[in-house]
């Protein structure tokens, strides 16, 4: 099961070039017959796809470049709503805000899921396994839960801080006030996806053929150098992978601060992420032209960090080459 | 990896380390932390909650977790137990539906050569960076202009498009199943849909069985898209009834004190099935996650 896994992704452009050529050479009606089953085989998620990707996608575009006034009624406004959403300090408050958070949690959830991965790679003992399998468990957790898990351990009334603050005489720190959210929030969405990460990470890491390290350890490779030099630069496709999907999901943060804000007492702003900002317009204030202006904004903001972040770190053959 | 000159490595590999055991266990506590401050304020009855003897992370003298959990099941005529009811349905149906049609899509684009497959395929990998979540609201737009917001429709519809599960299910299907095989069946008389059927699928399954538990726990996990569609509490899956609860304890804190109790045990009971499922299901989802994340 795990050879396949280890199958290079690369492959597929290759077959995909191979492939091509023979088809060319003779267009017989059974293999015309051969391509309407391949379509035949793709229509029912391309229905889904067309209906609940493109069609929303469209209306919204279309909605966005519409303005709703209460004594003019509904005009097209062109770009408009977009040259209000990027001057709208609201706005660029959550999206500065999602970019300071992608820009400082994504590297410390990468440092604490590669060592716990790279760990777990060298140590065979049955802890290690108990280990994978804990770190692991709050990926079932729903982020819901796991964001009130934390909040109540927060909490000033219930939670175990004021306790142990109280052991050596201090007040606890509300790690929801304002000055403290951002750490506080970076350690829910760590203890949420770390361990996400860590499997991935050490699965890649066991695709890896035992024998290399052996020619490094002759050459006299510490365990380090055999790390950082071998394992990591095996793996960096998987890395980048994650990367991306972390960044991905950073830049739409939206259940965590959600969740916490009727306990965070005001901090959690009406705007505090994009996404947060969106869903009240819609469903708070009915702006619907402008929510989907916003939400259209954000997957620019996401889409030009995904390629800036793929570009910087391109590599030949690496996902989406 | 069965060769003589591997064994070394595999001794260096098992010898105990305390600090990297150290490190493991601190890591442990960390991820279970929340997880048994949970097991133990479930227990718990309101004053043990707010005023316990033993503290936040110990039992209080006070034990109580039978009437948590009847006070759970009983209040609001039993709304808890709809919630599981409705996430059981929504998770079931999206991902199994999301799991159908990412095989099929999947071998579609893994075993066929068409006119536009390339453009078809480019596409779709274009979609998977395109925000889920950015998507909701513009979603939740089209939806009601066609009526279906406030539906159980509304949630395990859109829960059907997985293009991250086509991807995969074509990365695997490309490896796994080999061409030769396939003419075979069709040079022997076999249909399309028999040969996908009887040769393609049982090469197929531990890739179905990750694509079907990654649909499954996303659906399951889902808050925005449930949140956004519905406004009928009886409709919503177990995510958004507990955010519920806690918008209204949160609210009026006097009064809100007994439903801290039912979010805690709530929240307990809730994460129980997937745990389970995880820790049952993990000889599949160890390999499957790794599929198109390798090199």
């Amino acid at each position: 099961m795990t050879d396949a896994g280890t199958l290079p992704v690369e492959n597929l452009g290759q077959n995909r070039r191979g492939s091509s050529v023979d088809h060319r050479s003779r267009r017989t009606s059974r293999e015309r017959k051969h391509s309407l089953a391949g379509w035949l085989f793709i229509a029912p998620f391309g229905a889904v796809f067309v209906i609940f990707l493109v069609a929303p996608l469209a209306y919204a575009l279309y909605l966005s470049l519409f303005t709703k006034g209460l004594a003019t009624g509904t005009t097209f406004s062109g770009f408009g709503n977009y040259v209000k959403a990027f001057t709208d300090p609201s706005f660029l408050k959550g999206i500065w805000f999602v970019i300071r958070f992608s820009l400082v949690l994504i590297p410390v959830q990468m440092a604490v899921s590669l060592a716990a991965a790279l760990v777990l790679d060298n140590v065979t003992s049955r802890f290690a396994r108990f280990s994978r399998l804990m770190i692991f468990l709050p990926y079932a957790v729903p982020a819901v839960i796991g964001a009130l898990m934390w909040g109540f351990l927060y909490s000033p009334s219930f939670g175990p801080l004021q306790q142990l603050f109280s052991l050596i005489g201090q007040k606890a720190p509300f790690l929801l006030s304002p000055t403290n959210i951002f750490g506080g929030l970076m350690n829910v969405v760590t203890w949420q996806w770390a361990g996400y990460y860590v499997i991935i990470i050490f699965a890649a890491l066991q695709g890896i053929d035992p024998t290399i390290y052996e020619a490094a350890k002759i050459d006299g490779a510490s365990t380090r150098q055999v790390a950082f030099r071998i394992k990591v630069p095996m793996i960096s496709s998987a890395l980048i992978l994650i990367l991306v999907f972390a960044l991905i999901g950073t830049l739409q943060f939206f259940t965590e601060p959600q969740v916490l804000g009727p306990i965070a007492n005001g901090t959690i702003t009406p705007y505090f992420t994009p996404n947060i900002y969106a869903f009240n317009l819609a469903f708070t204030y009915a702006q619907f032209n402008y929510a989907s202006a916003i939400s259209f904004a954000l997957g620019i903001v996401v889409f030009i960090g995904v390629y800036i972040f793929l570009f910087l770190t391109r590599k030949r053959g690496s996902f989406l080459s | 990896m069965t060769t003589v000159t591997a064994a070394p490595s595999r001794t260096h590999r098992t010898r105990p380390n305390v600090i990297t055991h150290l490190f493991l266990g601190v890591l442990v506590v960390y991820f279970l932390v929340p997880i048994w401050f949970l097991i133990v304020a479930s227990t718990k009855d309101a004053h043990g909650l707010f005023a316990g003897s033993a503290g936040a992370l110990w039992f209080d003298k006070n034990f109580d977790l039978i009437g948590n959990l009847r006070d759970l099941f009983t209040f609001n005529d039993g709304i808890y137990l709809r919630w599981i009811g409705n996430s059981l349905l929504y998770a079931l149906s999206g991902g199994v539906g999301a799991t159908v049609l990412s095989v099929l899509a999947g071998y579609g684009f893994a075993k066929f050569r068409f006119r536009g497959r390339n453009l078809t395929f480019a596409i779709l990998l274009g979609s998977v960076m395109v925000p889920l979540t950015a998507l909701v609201i513009p979603t939740f737009i089209f939806l009601s202009q066609l009526g279906l917001t406030d539906t159980i429709w509304a949630v395990i519809l859109p829960s059907l498009l997985s293009p991250f599960g086509v991807y995969l299910m074509r990365v695997y299907v490309a490896e796994a199943v080999p061409d030769e095989l396939l003419d075979a069946a069709r040079l022997d008389g076999a249909g399309e849909l028999r040969t996908f059927f009887q040769v393609a699928l049982p090469l197929m399954r531990p890739a179905v069985v990750t694509v079907l538990l990654l649909s499954i726990v996303g659906t399951w996990n889902n808050y925005f898209l449930p949140l956004a569609m519905l406004s009928n509490s009886n409709l919503y899956p177990i995510t958004v009834g507990i955010g519920l609860w806690e918008g209204l304890a949160s609210s009026n804190n006097g009064g809100g004190q007994s439903l801290w109790s039912l979010i805690i045990i709530g929240s307990l009971i809730s994460i129980i099935p997937l745990i389970v499922a995880f820790l049952t299901l993990q000889k599949y989802w160890q390999n499957g996650l790794t599929l198109g994340s390798l090199k």
